[in-house]
């Protein structure tokens, strides 16, 4: 947990006579799972955005989610990751397929389905991505994430750290969620008095 | 492991959220990706959370209530758009211009409905 490795070759020496010391690219196992559900999950995201069929666009939005929740389990962020399966899989990605039938949307492909200024928002996007990315390496080059040690984000450490620190926050946002509840029933009532 | 592999992976969903929300032209669509890029920040806060090891657990108490008011605002949004697919028979974004300066006349076809439910509400 105190090496520093100063070049790869050095790095995997070191890592061979100390596995826990960091390489600047110490393949340790969670970094190699780490990165291949990454790969996924960010490939996911990038068809879902540019599919022209809707409602594949919802089914790889459930990949990508659920790959995020895997990264969760990987960051040691147990309960987060089992609350983004219930609430992200679980109930956003049926709600916005709801939504997809209830607005008729075509299935099959629709030629219509990115508009006018996609090349805009590439440059757009591309430039936030060059600039994120770019200030996110420069800054956190040499920090490494530790592990070991108890887990971070157990069910145990959550709601002790939930219902002890956070509870006036917690209360709040569940007047939050009531006030949505309301407010989408309010929303989605049909006026009767019209007919 | 690498606080950058998180940090960039964050930061990428979060443009590849970005392109779909300016790029979508459907409403529904473009809440989907809204969702990608609130799942950005969430890979955010987890990641720090632990690399600081907070006391409070801050960035994982932050977490779950981003994604309650993740779970609030789809529904809300998705009311919305029904709503609006109800009143107009579209729900794509691109022709609802009513509050630009040079509107169309695809905006002139449904001015009654949308007074009757302007009066209604």
């Amino acid at each position: 947990m105190t090496g520093t490795g100063s070049g790869t070759g050095i790095a995997t020496a070191v890592l061979a006579a100390n596995p826990h010391a960091h390489g600047f690219l110490s393949p340790t196992g969670v970094e190699i799972a780490f990165l291949l559900v990454g790969i996924v999950t960010l490939g996911a995201a990038v068809v879902s955005v540019t599919t022209r069929q809707l409602v594949h666009a919802a089914l790889w939005l459930v990949v990508a989610l659920g790959g995020l929740a895997v990264e969760y389990l990987l960051l040691t962020a147990e309960f987060i990751a089992w609350v983004q399966v219930l609430i992200y899989v679980g109930s956003v990605v049926v709600l916005l397929l709801f939504g997809l039938m209830l607005t008729k949307a075509p299935i099959g492909r629709s030629p219509d389905a990115d508009s006018g200024n996609r090349w805009a928002a590439l440059a757009v996007a591309a430039a936030a991505a060059a600039s994120l990315v770019w200030v996110v390496v420069d800054a956190f080059r040499a920090t490494w994430i530790d592990l070991d040690g108890a887990p971070q984000g157990t069910t145990e450490v959550t709601g002790e750290i939930l219902f002890r620190h956070w509870v006036l926050p917690f209360e709040a946002l569940s007047v939050l969620l009531l006030a949505a509840l309301v407010g989408a029933i309010v929303l989605s009532r049909r006026k009767n008095e019209e007919h | 492991m690498h606080l950058v592999y998180p940090a960039v992976l964050a930061a990428l969903l979060f443009c590849v959220g970005l392109y779909g929300v300016l790029a979508r032209r459907n409403a529904i669509l473009v809440l989907m990706s809204v969702e990608l890029m609130l799942n950005a920040v969430n890979l955010n806060l987890v990641a720090f959370d632990v690399w600081l090891r907070d006391e409070l657990h801050a960035g994982q108490a932050l977490t779950l209530f981003t994604i309650a008011i993740a779970a609030a605002e789809i529904g809300i949004g998705l009311a919305i758009v029904l709503l609006v697919h109800r009143n107009r028979g579209t729900a794509d974004i691109d022709r609802l211009r009513d509050l630009s300066e040079t509107a169309p006349d695809a905006a002139t076809e449904p001015a009654d409905r949308e007074q009757k439910a302007e009066a209604a509400a």
